[in-house]
This record gives structure tokens, C-alpha cells and sequence, in this order.
């Protein structure tokens, strides 16, 4: 379970942002602590801020359903969001995400890969529209890509991984 | 410094002065001043005023003049806030994130002063969840170091002024960007819209009085301060006055952002800046502010990119994303990219929107995968109509002109795909309903 003491010390700091008799404005950066360990939420990690903001767990729920970033099923240690919106795909993003999957071993819609190591979707604009194509893996940008540059970057994550086991 | 159009940029001052995300730099170089000059020698009343004559308007997408809004704020009602729209979610928007990364402290300074002029004692940035990099990394940092200099906490400079600045990140929804969802988002609900009024001035975050403004508009306000209304509007048109960024993407040479004074050409910006379209071929369409927009055609070209001129053009400026369409580019393709958009995007409040949006999409996935027929264009047309003027937000009715303009300009093409036999029974196809139930 990912809310430990760690987490609630973070939350505390994070309350005083807002006014006192305002905590579920801090259900947002609730929801990140709680996701930060496994890149999901289980039904602990969500009565855990619940609980934390003492908060109905339905709205919580519905918090989670509303916010595309929160997910409630198990992914990938990694997740590789490649834009494929508009102006990235008139830089050819729709392609670069099809062979991008077939390297990975996916179906051309993604999907996560066996290893359990990255889970590759498609999303909408993430405001880098100029160096297309794009990703974020765990949020963190990656622009101005080619085939060869995500797939090194691809290894250095899987090297990552392997580290840190 | 500057470019050819301007002699020293206005917001993308990290473009003239290297390493200005420093507090040091940015000081040395007119940094915090401004603030320094309205604690010292101004009323709170005087920044609202300069800001009003300055004839900013909000960048965000609806223009509305920045010291007007400021003005509706209620003197007697306490507390007030502040809030920074960091949302920056329209596709083909990509200029509030070079201010936040490259120059964060001109936004800061803007923020404080804004606070000063509405007499607020508490901002927010709220950012999209996916500037997680973009606050942690670079936000963060600059905000801190305000603290440390004490642009930020109790009695500023000494003065009587005292204000605290917070981030805050969403976690993925467009809708975020409007502004009252926005508002719900930071309260811990769901980010839907609410009804106006009351406006957010008068009833806003926790029901109190609160300014909402773009990144790009509140970076404007330490250069007006510093050095006045009349020196900001050398650059501009007399109703549009001062500089824009313009975030250029798609089918050019050079996509990227560019600031440029307001009245300048689409031409100059596609040709001089974009470095013109990719293998010499023709501009077939132009979305001057990101899926929302409604497209016009290459005789639009010479337009001048300000809020009234793109409005005569049938268009509008918006955020100013101009994503440009060559003659390589399926239109029906590009507008189906726009509508799926808006489907994902939709928040499922209200009817037209949510069921809008899903024919649609499935009327352009019908279309393209060869099934359509004539009756399936009208079909396009018909939901739009019904869409338009019917949706609670903003959102539902960004999602007309763009279909609306694609069917007008490039009819052929939506016409070369209604390739099938005509229906027998007028309305939707049998496949659709049954996707639908
Ligand atoms: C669907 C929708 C999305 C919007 N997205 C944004 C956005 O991402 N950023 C932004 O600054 N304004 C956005 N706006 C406009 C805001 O509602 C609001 O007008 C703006 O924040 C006001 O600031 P300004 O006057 O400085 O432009 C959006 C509006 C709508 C209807
Ligand atoms: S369209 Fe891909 S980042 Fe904007």
C-alpha cells in the first residue's frame, strides 16, 4: 500500500496551501501521492485519501473517472504517451506511432508490453506541437523524435529498470 | 535582439537576455521594478489604470481587456484571489510553456502586481497535469527564489503588500481550460463548467471575488507598468495593441513559437518565420486558433493577425496556434482529428455536446472507411446545427466552425467520399444506431 507516513507528512505540507476548511481542493495532488509508488491506483490507495481528506470515497471515485491522469488498472512501470493529435500528426505522428508499437511488440493502438515494463497509448496535444513527433513518459517530455532516438530511450529506461531491481 | 519586427522582445525576453529564469538575471536586467515602482510611487487603483490604457487584452483565447476585468473585482469583499490560467490544453498551443520554462519570473512579477492591483493576498497557477515537469523543474525553483528575495510573503519590499503564490496542477481535461471549470477543478471537484453569472469577479474560487487570466496575459503587465501605456502600444493595432506569441505549427518548414507585433500578416508569419511550407507546396487551410478555430482558405493569407481583422476574415485569434494544412493534407481526415478531439475532450455535462460530438465521429469514421453516402454530409451539417447555440460551455461550440468551414471549403472531398448507395429511409444510417445503443 503506497500511502505510508512519507505520504501523509507530503499531504500536510501540501494542505497549507489552501484554506483550512478547503481540503478537497487538495485532492488532486492527493490522488499524484497515492499514484506516485505503482503508476495506479488500487482500492487502498483511494480510501487512503479518502480517508486523508476525510472526503466521501465515492467522490473520489468519481474524481478519479473524471481526470484522464489517474488510472485504476494496472500499467506499465513506464507510461509512454506518444501525441498523435493534429499538428503532431501533420508531422507524420500517426506513423511514427504505428511502427513505434510494432517495434514494441503492441497492436497499432498500444496497449502494455509483456515485460510489464511500459504501457504505450496515444493522446492528445501536450503543447510541444513544434517538435513533433513527441512523447512523455512518465510525464516527462521527449520531443523532436526519430525511430532510433525513442528506442534508445526506450533502452535506457528498460536499463532503468533492470537497475533498480 | 529582438527580431525584424520588433527591436527587443516583450514576453520571450530569454530570447534577448540569456540565463533571465535566474532571479540574478532577471533583475540585472529591469527585473522585479516594476513591482518596486508600483509599491513605491502607485496605488493599487494606478496599476489597474496603466493596464486598462495599455489596452491589453487577455491572451487566453476571448481578448477581453485585461484592466476592465481587474475593474469589476468588488472593493469591499474579502478574501480575494487570483487565478493563472497555465492550462494550456488547445491543440496547437504551445506558448504559455516557453514563458513558464524560459521566463518564469516576468509571469511571477506580473502575478504580484495583479495581486496589488485587485488587493488579493492569495494566487494560483493552476497547470495542466502534464506540466508536472514544467512546475517541478522551472516554476518551483523561480517561485522560490521570489520567497528568498522577498517578492512574495509577508510585506513585500518593506511595503504594507503582502501575498502568498501557490501551484497547483489539474490531472488531464481539456474543459480545465474554461475558466469556471477551472475554478471547480481547483475547489477538488470535477472540472465541469458553471453557470454565469455570477462571474467569477464577483463570486469565484470558493465563492469569492476572483481575476482569472492566461499566462501570456499577466506577462504583459510588468513591461506596462515599468514603462507605461503608451510605450506598449508601439507595437499593435490601436484595438489589439501589443505584442502576441504566436504558436505556428503543422505543415511548415519552421513550426514554432514567434512574437510578433498584433497586425502582422498570416503571410509574414507563415513565409518569414515558418521558413515557408514544407517542399514548396501550396497552403490549403489555416486554423489560427487550434481545433477550435474555424479554417480559412489560402485567399485569406494577407489577413492581419489581430482580434478584429481575423474576426472580418469569418475566423477568429483566439490563442493564436495557427496550425497550417498544405495541399498534401485530407481535409476530411484533419476535421475527423478535430471532432475526435472534442469527443475525448467533451465532460459529458450536457447533451448536445456529449451527443454531438459522438455522431460525429461516427459519421467521419462512416465517411472515411467508404460506406457514406450524400445524406451522411448532411448529416455532418445537420448535427452541427443543432450543436450550435445549444451547448452549456464554450466547448460544444468550438466543435462548429471547424466542421462547418471544412464541409464549406472543401466540399469536393467530403462529396468524392459519399461514395455509396443512397439510403432509402431518410436519417441516420442502421449501422449508427446500432454503435449508438
Ligand atoms: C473549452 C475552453 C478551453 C479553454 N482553455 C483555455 C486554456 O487552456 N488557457 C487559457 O488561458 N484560457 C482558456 N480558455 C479561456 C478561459 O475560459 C478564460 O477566458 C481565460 O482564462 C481568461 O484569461 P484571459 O482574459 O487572460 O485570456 C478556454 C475556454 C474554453 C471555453
Ligand atoms: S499536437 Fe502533439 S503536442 Fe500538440
Amino acid at each position: 500500500m503506497a500511502w505510508t507516513e512519507k505520504e501523509q507528512q507530503e499531504l500536510d505540507k501540501i494542505l497549507k496551501k489552501y484554506p483550512p476548511d478547503r481540503k478537497l481542493s487538495a485532492v488532486l495532488p492527493a490522488l499524484y501521492l497515492a499514484q506516485r509508488e505503482k503508476n495506479w491506483l488500487d482500492n487502498d490507495d483511494i480510501q487512503a485519501v479518502a480517508d486523508a481528506l476525510d472526503i466521501p470515497v465515492t467522490h473520489v471515485h468519481s474524481i478519479i473517472g473524471f481526470y484522464t491522469l489517474f488510472r485504476k488498472e494496472p500499467t506499465g512501470k513506464y507510461m509512454v504517451q506518444v501525441c498523435t493529435d493534429l499538428p503532431c500528426a501533420l508531422r507524420g505522428a500517426e506513423d511514427f506511432y504505428r511502427r513505434f508499437c510494432e517495434r514494441m511488440g503492441l497492436p497499432p493502438t498500444g496497449g502494455t508490453t509483456e515485460d510489464g515494463l511500459f504501457t504505450v497509448e496515444s493522446v492528445v496535444c501536450l503543447a510541444a506541437c513544434d517538435k513533433a513527433p513527441m512523447c512523455q513518459i512518465n510525464l516527462e517530455y521527449f520531443e523532436s523524435l526519430t525511430d532510433d532516438k525513442i528506442d534508445q530511450i526506450i533502452a535506457s529506461f528498460r536499463e532503468q529498470a533492470k537497475i533498480q531491481q | 535582439m529582438g527580431n525584424e519586427l520588433i527591436d527587443k522582445y516583450v514576453l520571450f525576453r530569454h530570447r534577448d537576455v540569456e540565463n533571465i529564469h535566474q532571479i540574478e538575471v532577471y533583475r540585472a536586467n529591469d527585473g522585479y521594478r516594476a513591482l518596486e515602482k508600483a509599491l513605491k510611487e502607485m496605488q493599487p487603483g494606478d496599476v489597474t489604470n496603466v493596464v486598462k490604457a495599455s489596452g491589453l487584452r487577455g491572451r487566453g483565447g476571448a481578448g477581453f481587456p485585461a484592466g476592465v476585468k481587474w475593474g469589476f473585482i468588488p472593493k469591499d469583499i474579502y478574501p480575494k484571489y487570483v487565478v493563472v490560467n497555465a492550462d494550456e490544453s488547445e491543440p496547437g498551443t504551445f506558448k504559455d510553456r516557453e514563458i513558464m520554462t524560459y521566463n518564469p519570473h516576468q509571469l511571477i512579477e506580473g502575478i504580484i502586481l495583479t495581486c496589488y492591483a485587485v488587493g488579493a493576498e492569495t494566487a494560483y497557477i493552476y497547470g495542466r497535469g502534464e506540466f508536472a515537469p514544467v512546475f517541478r523543474d522551472h516554476l518551483q525553483q523561480a517561485v522560490a527564489e521570489a520567497y528568498r528575495h522577498g517578492y512574495l510573503g509577508r510585506n513585500i519590499l518593506g511595503s504594507e503588500f503582502s501575498m502568498e503564490l501557490h501551484l497547483h496542477l489539474g490531472a488531464g481535461a481539456y474543459i480545465c481550460g474554461e475558466e469556471t471549470a477551472l475554478l471547480s477543478s481547483l475547489e477538488g471537484q470535477m472540472g465541469q463548467p458553471r453557470s454565469r453569472p455570477p462571474f467569477p469577479a464577483v463570486e469565484g474560487l470558493y465563492a469569492k471575488p476572483t481575476v482569472i487570466n492566461n499566462v501570456e496575459t499577466l506577462t504583459n503587465v510588468p513591461p506596462i507598468v515599468l514603462h507605461g501605456s503608451d510605450w506598449y502600444r508601439q507595437y499593435g493595432t490601436e484595438k489589439s495593441p501589443g505584442t502576441k506569441i504566436f504558436s505556428l505549427s503543422g505543415r511548415v518548414n519552421k513550426p514554432g513559437n514567434y512574437e510578433l507585433p498584433l497586425g502582422t500578416p498570416i503571410r509574414y508569419l507563415i513565409e518569414e518565420c515558418g521558413g515557408g511550407i514544407i517542399d514548396g507546396k501550396a497552403v490549403k487551410g489555416i486554423l489560427p486558433a487550434g481545433a477550435s478555430s474555424a479554417i480559412i482558405g489560402p485567399d485569406k493569407l494577407d489577413t492581419t493577425m489581430d482580434y478584429e481583422a481575423m474576426a472580418a476574415a469569418g475566423t477568429m485569434l483566439g490563442s493564436a496556434s495557427f496550425i497550417i494544412l498544405d495541399e498534401t493534407v485530407d481535409a476530411v481526415w484533419a476535421a475527423e482529428k478535430n471532432v475526435k478531439f472534442f469527443k475525448h475532450e467533451s465532460c459529458g455535462k450536457c447533451s448536445p455536446c456529449r451527443e454531438g460530438t459522438f455522431w460525429l465521429v461516427n459519421v467521419f469514421r462512416k465517411l472515411r472507411e467508404g460506406h457514406g453516402t450524400k445524406q451522411d454530409v448532411e448529416l455532418l451539417e445537420t448535427i452541427i446545427e443543432q450543436m450550435k447555440g445549444n451547448t452549456f460551455c464554450l466547448l460544444g461550440e468550438f466543435v462548429v466552425p471547424g466542421v462547418r468551414t471544412s464541409i464549406d471549403l472543401f466540399r469536393d472531398e467530403y462529396e468524392a467520399l459519399a461514395v455509396a448507395e443512397e439510403e432509402t429511409t431518410p436519417g441516420p444510417a442502421k449501422d449508427l444506431i446500432h454503435t449508438f445503443f
